[in-house]
């Protein structure tokens, strides 16, 4: 098994991941911790909650590499697991708030603002942390396979998937817009107080939650790695290529697409678990379909189909997205939009691609 | 001595300016002297003038007394004045006189001798009215349109009647319908005694008035017949004659069945309304999609530019040809269509056309190029909605039934929408440039061999369906909000009117998108609105399930890749 997982890199590769690691994990809280606030290399707090939202696009973006890149399956519906995950885990930070809410009532605020006495029968357990987490992973799973399922099983593909993923997050966005609904409506959940007893407004939380963010994304690479160097990973990328020749070879293409359509649901739920509390808030929004969209465009700037590149590319996108939010808010969409358009004209291999293309006329490329 | 006013009147360009400010001084003391002596002189005269004079009056209960007396008189003469009470554009001058001004408030009219006069020169007062007034005059008003000479202002007249208590008019309303010869009108007339002698002492005419409301009644009557069958707390009847609760069972379950015929046939209309906007928003997909192949994001933003076009030239109309205002939709047509088809074209060549047979690709790039649209017209025009006025043949509508009215715009973009499709087909089916088309759409290489230049023909292609969108858009400013996100709003659903439809068939849309907002609109009164979409949404992917195709899906198997 060790050997198994050895073999994912090359020695470079690994000491690479790990200096990363490292980095991420003990030398930046080093520099939070022991640096005087006014040092060059002190990293501020805020930074902690910022890093830590894009390593959850990071890991969103792994999830989405592995059924687009590497199986080419175009989900516009990322957006629905993230925020099952992200409502899962808002649901216990509500309840966890206890009476401190502002009306001072057992029930979460928006409820006692709609006037409803008791808890909806969907709200038991999220009290306790150890039920939230099952549904955190079990909930978006479970639900794109059921979705997968009929889906793969009728042979839609292509433009067609796309289109009915898109339709289901519309779907579901306009749903959980309804104060009926039982999640917040508009505003959605937001104003959380402590998680597992942790103030969420102390630094030390915050960059609790960095950490943890960071090691999941690391374990998840690496089982994603697992998978695409596998046998497994092989099919799917020939499901990717020429899936009727697959079929004809004698493999039975839906069972590889639903694992991986399953587990990619499954990674973007725990992103968005991940997401709210460190960010503060999950609403629809979330769930518009332009959001799920820009979760693709991530993937592409990175380059499609190479592990990494999904890992840039959310970075690379999102922290564009901050610069510009800031500088020229006006001209953030051109931005993206043009960076649509490049990226599908002539960065195919997105940014991974250019990097890798220089490399190679240096030395012999690394079979990646 | 008026009719010099006007000559005074023509002098007026040729006089400077300083001689224009005392020429009009002068006009104003010549208007009030005329004013003063007009009142002067009517002073003494008929009842009818009196009481029009005293709706200028200080006292309120003065102003109470003479709309009444006007309206019990019952000449129209008095009709423009208390509307002009009511809607706020009366004013009185100093010296008495009283004046309708217009709508705009530039120009205004002394009611008692209708000639025009000059507003600069006068100091004007508003009567002041209340409440109390207010309901004197708005009955008073009513009762003056009910003798009304037009069938139209006595129908109006008379459903107001309908809207409120008229128990002070029944002889009035009686005598109208002795003398009613329009039928429509006579039914609200008979509807409103029924109303009135529902609960008179008078056993007959209470029959009587059950059964004009069985024949005529609509909702509204429900619950003051319901009234009739009330129990009181010991389970008695509060109504002892069981032949009247009988015949208002009778009536209930009349209107009941009646009123549930013509809710259907409203949401049949308005289903069908929402499937035309739907067809036009899907149509221009329909051929980008379904023909070429292209999955076209940026679909949605042609639909604003073509709103966006409207409202241009609607602009320019305005502008300078303001008394040609109502062509201005008119023109838009053919400017929309240019609009959306040259900037489809534009993007066909520069940017769709490398990524032909990458579908995936093509859905990506153009979702870039819907966002620097929208962000473009958010710059030039402002993230606001804008404003597109329909034009007067098309505010407005007719009321087909009590209560359902069927807006003018809505059936003319049903009528367009036949137009649309009707050209589409032609163009597509009986023209040698549809015969290309659909040769290309079948196999390129084939086409291409036999000569047809594919390349030409994928950018009349994508110029016609980015055009027909255009052609939506015009068709969505007249109905709803235009703003820069107009067209996000209808890119999924008209995804999924193409989708249901089938892929490549004009038919298929038609259905699809027609189908789609029936369904959508028989949904809504028993789901909601909200929810009545969410589960059309999923019933649209129950069915790609079932018909990964569509309905219309084209016959036989193939493989693709």
């Amino acid at each position: 098994m060790i050997k198994k997982i050895t073999i994912l890199h090359s020695y470079k590769g690994w000491l690479f991941i790990f200096f990363l690691m490292a980095i991420a994990t003990v030398l930046l809280p080093f520099l939070n911790i022991f640096l005087p606030e006014d040092s060059v290399l002190h990293i501020p707090d805020y930074m902690f909650a910022l890093m830590g939202k894009y390593l959850c696009y990071a890991l969103v973006a792994l999830a989405i590499d592995l059924i687009w890149g590497y199986t080419g399956i175009l989900s516009l519906g990322h957006g629905v697991f993230f925020s099952m995950g992200g409502y899962a885990m808002g649901m216990y930070l509500m309840r966890s708030v206890g009476k401190e809410g502002v009306y001072k009532s057992d029930l979460p605020d928006f409820m006692v603002f709609l006037d409803w006495k008791e808890l909806p029968w969907y709200w038991y357990g999220f009290d306790y942390f150890a039920f939230t987490l099952l549904v955190i992973l079990i909930l978006p799973g479970l639900f794109a396979f059921t979705f997968g399922y009929f889906a793969f099983k009728s042979r839609i593909k292509g433009v067609y998937f796309a289109i009915i993923t898109q339709a289901m997050t519309y779907a579901l966005m306009l749903l959980f817009f309804r104060n009926e609904t039982g999640f917040g409506g508009n505003n959605g959940l937001t104003d959380f107080k402590r998680i597992l007893g942790y103030s969420l407004q102390e630094p030390s939380t915050k960059m609790g939650l960095y950490i943890i963010t960071a090691v999941v994304l690391f374990l998840s690479y690496l089982l994603s790695r697992y998978i695409v160097q596998s046998k497994l990973g092989r099919v799917l990328t020939a499901i990717r290529d020429a899936e009727s020749r697959v079929m004809f070879s004698g493999y039975n293409t839906i069972h590889y697409k639903l694992f991986i359509w399953t587990l990619s649901a499954f990674l973007c739920g725990i992103a968005g678990a991940l997401y709210v509390p460190q960010v503060g808030i999950i609403n629809p929004s979330e769930m518009q379909p332009s959001n799920s969209i820009e979760m693709a465009i991530w993937v592409a700037v990175g380059g499609r189909g190479t592990l990494s590149g999904a890992l840039v590319g959310a970075g690379l996108v999102n922290g564009a997205k901050s610069w510009f939010t800031v500088t020229a808010p006006d001209y953030w969409l051109y931005f993206l939009g043009a960076l649509f358009i490049v990226v599908t004209l002539y960065f195919q291999k997105g940014f991974v691609g250019i990097f890798s293309h220089f490399n190679s006329k240096g030395k012999v490329r690394e079979s990646t | 001595m008026i009719k010099s006013c006007p000559l005074f009147n023509s002098y007026k360009p040729t006089v400077t300016l300083k001689g224009r400010k005392i020429l009009a001084r002068f006009i104003g003391v010549f208007v009030f002297l005329i004013a003063g002596l007009l009142s002067f002189s009517l002073c003494e005269a008929n009842d009818f003038e009196s009481a029009i004079k005293d709706l200028g009056n200080k006292s309120r209960s003065k102003i109470k007394m003479a709309v009444k007396r006007l309206g019990n008189m019952g000449d129209l003469k008095a009709l423009p004045a208390l509307e002009a009470l009511k809607n706020k554009r009366l004013r009185i001058s100093e010296g008495g006189a009283i004046i309708i001004l217009n709508e705009v408030g530039d120009q205004g009219r002394d009611v008692q001798n209708g000639n025009a006069v000059d507003l600069s020169s006068l100091t004007l007062r508003k009567p002041k009215i209340n409440n109390s007034v207010r309901r004197v005059l708005t009955m008073a008003i009513g009762k003056l349109r009910l003798t009304s000479d037009s069938s139209e202002v006595r129908l109006e007249a008379a459903r107001n009647l309908l809207k409120r208590p008229s128990s002070g008019l029944v002889e009035l309303i009686e005598k109208a319908l002795d003398k009613e010869s329009d039928d429509e009108v006579r039914e609200i007339f008979m509807l409103v005694l029924a109303k009135e002698r529902l609960n008179s002492d008078d056993k007959n005419m209470r029959l009587q008035s059950l059964k004009t409301i069985y024949e005529f009644g609509d909702n509204d009557f429900i619950s003051a017949i319901e009234a009739l069958l009330d129990k009181n707390d010991a389970g008695e009847y509060l109504e002892s004659d069981p032949e009247i609760r009988d015949s208002a069972a009778k009536a209930i379950s009349k209107i009941e069945n009646r009123q549930f015929f013509i809710n259907q046939a409203a949401n049949l209309f308005y289903g069908l309304s929402l499937g035309s906007i739907l067809l036009l928003a899907a149509l221009g997909l329909a051929i980008t999609f379904g023909l070429m192949g292209v999955i076209n994001m940026a679909h949605g933003e042609m639909l604003m530019l073509g709103a966006y076009s409207t409202f241009i030239v609607q602009n320019l109309f305005k502008e300078f040809l303001p008394s040609f205002f109502d062509w201005y939709l008119i023109v838009s047509i053919p400017i929309a269509f240019i609009v959306s088809a040259s900037i489809g074209v534009l993007l066909e060549r520069s940017i769709i056309r490398h990524l032909y047979g990458r579908p995936l690709e093509t859905l990506l790039a153009t979702w870039g190029i819907s966002l620097i649209l929208i962000q473009s017209v958010r710059l030039i025009f402002g993230a606001q909605n804008v404003a597109v006025a329909n034009p007067s043949f098309l505010s407005g509508g007719i009321e087909v039934f009590h209560g359902v009215v069927l807006p003018f715009n809505r059936i003319a973009i049903l009528i367009f929408v036949v137009f649309v499709v009707v050209s589409v087909w032609t163009l597509l089916q009986k023209t040698s440039l549809g015969l290309q088309v659909r040769a290309v759409t079948q196999n390129r290489e084939m086409a291409s061999c036999m000569g047809i230049s594919t390349h030409k023909i994928d950018m009349y292609t994508f110029g016609l369906g980015s055009g027909v969108a255009g052609l939506g858009g015009l068709a969505l400013s007249q109905i709803g909000n235009v703003g820069p996100e107009l067209g996000q709003l209808y890119i999924v659903d008209s995804f999924m009117v193409v989708v249901t439809g089938g892929v490549g068939k004009i038919a298929g849309t038609v259905a699809g998108a027609l189908g789609l907002g029936i369904l959508n609109k028989f949904m809504e009164p028993v789901a909601g609105a909200v929810l009545g979409k969410i589960i059309v949404l999923v019933l649209i992917i129950v069915l790609i399930q079932k018909r990964p195709q569509g309905l219309f899906a084209p016959k036989g198997r193939m493989v693709d890749n």
